[in-house]
């Protein structure tokens, strides 16, 4: 397996989706190329910072009118 | 994943929410607003008309929650809504997202091909030199870890809808694989493919941020 193909196959393999044969090239380019090694690397510490993301949120009014609606709701 | 706190299982907080637990309805619509925002934004054409989006789904998961049957968990049966309410408001402003083919720039190769050795030289399709993953060093400090997540943030907003949809469901909103094709309609390979290209920019954004941090740094203790 050549870099260029390595690339573009690690979403594959870290979905577990790469045919049998494919992870065998896939694991045996890994344990070769220590600069692909590294883009796995930053590839998955990516993806762990995209995990930790607080997402923004509704505004104040949206947030107070919605509590409001389950408020009334209830009541009804 | 982002915004989990102590989130009860689901089947006591939808007996709460039907008991009408108000501190339970503050918990979730807290929790899982500010991604259902990303996610409309994928469907509709301003922030105004997500956040609507958004309060419509609310509406609608308080009106039904009687009729929830727990045939999926408790927020993908509320994400569900918000696509479909999403979608219909896209429609109606002309702006639809479907899932169903690729797009032409969505195929094609995700790291620049100039950064690999060319066809006819030795070690074609390897990095060429100079030209490999810059290392990084990913910073400890929390504030400067904070920006690196802004940097994040940033460029998901920047990215084209489809993507950010799926890098938003699955590695913000932490969904497995098979939940994001059912809720988009779209094939697992070709899920992937857009994760990919998604995930691939992000990686790319960093590498450039990282790798200049330095100066970034020394520019900010200067200030």
């Amino acid at each position: 397996m050549n870099c260029d193909e390595f690339v573009e196959l690690v979403t594959d393999f870290l979905d577990g989706s790469l045919s049998e044969e494919d992870e065998q090239r896939f694991v045996g380019h890994l344990a070769e190329c220590s600069k692909c090694e590294l883009y796995l690397d930053q590839f998955r510490q990516t993806i762990a910072t995209t995990g930790e993301l607080t997402p923004e949120s509704i505004s104040d009014d949206a947030r107070g009118l919605l509590l409001t609606a389950f408020r009334d709701w209830r009541r009804s | 994943m982002a915004g989990v706190l102590e989130m009860p299982p689901d089947d006591v907080l939808v007996q709460q929410l039907r008991d009408g637990d108000e501190r339970t309805f503050a918990l979730v619509l807290d929790s899982w607003s500010g991604g259902m925002l990303r996610v409309a934004m994928s469907f509709v054409s301003t922030r105004d008309s997500a956040e609507e989006a958004v309060q419509d789904t609310w509406l609608a998961v308080i009106k039904g929650i009687g009729d929830f049957e727990g045939r999926s968990s408790l927020k993908t049966w509320v994400y569900r809504i918000l696509v479909n309410t999403a979608k219909a408001r896209g429609t109606k402003e002309s702006r639809t997202v479907p899932f169903g083919d690729l797009l032409a720039e969505e195929e094609g190769p995700t790291v620049d091909p100039a950064r690999f050795r060319g066809r006819g030289e030795p070690y074609a399709g390897h990095w060429a030199v100079g030209q490999e993953p810059r290392p990084w060093h990913f910073p400890e400090d929390h504030v400067l870890r904070g920006e690196v997540r802004g940097v994040i943030e940033d460029a998901i907003d920047g990215l084209p809808p489809r993507l950010r949809t799926v890098i938003t469901l699955r590695d913000v909103e932490g969904y497995g694989s098979e939940e994001v094709c059912s809720l988009l309609e779209i094939s697992p390979g070709n899920q992937r493919v857009l994760l990919h290209r998604a995930r691939a920019l992000l990686r790319g954004k960093l590498e450039t941020y990282l790798s200049g941090a330095h100066e970034g740094a020394i520019g900010r203790g200067q200030a």
